[in-house]
């Protein structure tokens, strides 16, 4: 057999039926995640053509993007904000019920962003086919699981079928040398990759991180990276499970024991791409040149290391609109720029890790006057671990709001937003007009630069503060 | 599903790369359980101002805008989050086609799913339309080859199966449904 992609493994192992000129391949679907946002009209259909969930056993459910993350609302004693949030959270608690899927509703403590709950509870498997209605799926590439986000018709078509009609896409292989350094994170290290290949340069691709950086990186950091794959355009990034995977998903309450257990690794095992494979299209990247990223303009390829000048290009038209929305120049630098609101987390940088990071930065500091800063677990585990571990009260202390868990001001669909004109350092991972707020100016960073930009009101170099 | 076959219509330009699904429909709008309606939300924010009024500067808002079917834009359309309202909005508004040189790989497969057509056309062409807002456009997806006013045709990809789906009104969901015994026959075989 030719040497064949991590990537070309899982796939063929999903194929109920392959491919051919004329009909795409129907994918068996191991593991779906399904959201309050993204689902009504999924179940709606099912209903209007009286089909039932096929295999309620393989879907999974939260609430995150509409659900508010104050304390009063998510436990009961206020109902919610958002009448119209408060309404998909009742729907999707009504379709869980009558379709026979689990659900963590609102004040389950296992609730949490879909995309940290799933490797948190060990769902999230190495060689697994996993989708969601949510484009950030592509985080659960870290795991070797091929990953992607789809539209609410397919989640329709995957609670009827279990299966989705897909064209195979083609591979690119980001090989990552070097390491970091201290100060540079996984997020700058993604947020370089896509400032080099561009907004669409994956379109088409499933990306693979591989080299001796990936390998000496943490699940978690593993996540950061794969998480924002789909902001480079591609709808799914992939690492090759190994040790560090199979540590993490040991003893995780979804994750296989015992027997199953030592059966479970030597099958992860095999997926890994072998020596020698081809991939459609690569690039190499050196670790250590990176420096902490910082973008300046409206989509996360607009993007400098943190003491660079935002590039030149004036009399471009995308250019000149993104420096018009952000009130920003061509040629000015970052550092120094004030900043109003810092909100850390995400399920790009909403785990335990990066909230440690953040409370490095902000342990016996405080939060610059006029500023806000907005940090918000990714999960109800993460928040019962970091309020155990302190950090909650180095957050407290330093003048932060701290929240139940959400996407929160990621998106603000659920009452957490950053009003028009106000410059907001985030560690979530879209920059877009008006996607934190009608107006909001976010600028997409590490936690670690967050927290320094939160505690100097400024753009600020964090290894300044380290 | 209605069937497509041909789309005729005057087009309307958003001469702007990179535009991505938070533009199409802010995600405050996302709140909805329903898939109707959400056209008066499409670009909200481009289209409105603070106080709700309509922008004038905005495209959309131009009396010659009126009654057109195709949005032709620039590189990479439709970037971003997965929310298959971006479709719905634009097809809810009265667009049946969109035009770029490059459209991103979820939206385009929404795009198909719901009746939208996703038309990829080489730079030249897609600089033509950019620099013709208004111009008469025919996209024939059964040739699959779209005609400008001057008379010059240009062929554009469309996924097979896709097209097969659209010409004859038929969903993916009865073609995987018709599969229902291999997806039990896989399932066998991995237990
Ligand atoms: S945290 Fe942000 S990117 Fe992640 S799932 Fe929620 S809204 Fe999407």
């Amino acid at each position: 057999m030719p040497a064949r992609t991590l990537f070309d493994k899982v796939w063929s192992a999903h194929e109920v039926v392959a491919e051919t000129r004329d009909t795409p391949a129907v994918l068996y679907v191991d593991l779906h995640l399904a959201h309050e946002v993204t689902t009504p009209q999924a179940f709606s259909m099912l209903r209007a053509r009286g089909l039932k969930v096929r295999r309620p056993d393989r879907t999974l459910a939260t609430m995150d993007h509409s659900t508010p993350t104050q304390t009063e609302q998510v436990f009961g004693r206020v109902p919610i904000k958002i009448d119209a949030a408060a309404r998909q959270v009742r729907q999707l608690e009504k379709n869980a019920a009558e379709f026979g899927i689990e659900l963590f509703g609102m004040q389950d403590e296992r609730r949490g962003i879909v995309h940290i709950i799933g490797p948190e509870l060990g769902c999230t498997q190495p060689g697994m086919t996993i989708v969601c209605g949510d484009s950030h799926t592509s985080t659960h590439g870290a795991f070797g699981a091929l990953a992607f986000g789809i539209g609410t018709s397919e989640v329709g078509y995957v609670l009827a079928t279990q299966a989705l009609l897909q064209r195979k896409p083609k591979t690119f292989a980001i090989n990552i040398e070097g390491r970091l350094h201290p100060g540079v994170s996984a997020k700058d290290l993604i947020l370089s990759i896509i400032g080099k290949i561009g907004v669409s340069g994956g379109t088409g691709y499933v990306l693979e991180y591989r080299g001796p950086a990936v390998q000496a990186m943490s699940m978690q950091e593993r996540m950061t990276v794969c998480n924002m794959s789909i902001e480079a355009g591609a709808r799914a990034g992939i690492i090759g499970p190994d040790e560090v995977t199979f540590d993490y998903l040991a003893g995780r309450p979804r994750a296989p024991k015992g027997v199953d257990w030592e059966a479970a690794v030597s099958r992860w095992r095999t997926f890994a791409t072998d020596p020698g494979a081809q991939f459609d299209a690569f690039v190499d990247i050196d670790a250590a040149a990176i420096d902490p990223m910082i973008t300046y303009g409206t989509n996360p390829g607009m993007v400098v290391p943190i003491g660079a000048r935002i590039p030149d290009r004036q009399g471009d038209a995308v250019f000149d609109k993104a420096m018009r929305y952000m009130g920003f120049r061509g040629g000015e630098g970052m550092l120094g720029k004030p900043v109003n609101v810092v909100f850390i987390g995400s399920c790009t940088n909403g785990r335990l890790d990066d909230l440690q990071a953040a409370a490095q930065i902000l342990k016996g500091r405080k939060v610059a006057p006029g500023v806000q800063l907005l940090i918000v677990p990714g999960s109800q585990q993460i928040k019962k671990q970091a309020e155990a571990a302190g950090l909650a009260e180095i957050f407290k202390a330093a003048g932060a709001d701290w929240r139940e868990s959400g996407c929160s001001m990621c998106l603000g669909m659920n009452g957490d937003t950053v009003a028009a004109g106000q410059y907001s350092v985030s560690t979530s991972n879209r920059n877009f007009e008006g996607r934190q707020g009608k107006g909001a100016r976010t600028l997409l960073a590490s936690p670690l630069t967050a927290a320094a930009c939160a505690v100097k009101g400024r753009i600020t170099d964090p290894r300044d503060l380290l | 599903m209605q069937s497509i076959r041909r789309i005729t219509s005057k087009t309307v330009v958003i001469d702007s790369s990179d535009i991505d699904t938070d533009q199409i429909i802010p995600a405050r709008f996302l709140t909805t359980t329903t898939k109707e309606g959400l056209g008066q939300q499409l670009f909200a924010d481009w289209r409105y101002r603070p106080d709700g009024s309509a922008n004038e500067q905005f495209v959309l808002n131009h009396p010659q805008s009126r009654g057109a079917e195709i949005l032709v834009a620039g590189r990479n359309f439709g970037c971003g989050s997965s929310r298959e309202h971006a479709p719905w909005a634009l097809l809810d508004y009265g667009f049946r086609a969109v035009i770029s040189t490059e459209i991103a790989d979820i939206f385009r497969g929404n795009s198909l799913i719901n009746g939208l057509l996703p038309v990829v056309v080489d730079e030249p062409t897609s600089q033509w339309l950019l620099t013709h807002p208004g111009a008469k456009v025919d996209i024939d997806l059964e040739s699959l080859r779209l005609t400008l006013p001057t008379g010059a045709s240009v062929a554009f990809p469309i996924e097979p199966f896709a097209r097969h789906c659209l010409l004859n009104g038929v969903d993916e969901l009865g073609y995987l449904l018709s599969k229902l015994s291999d997806i039990e026959r896989f399932e066998a075989a991995r237990a």
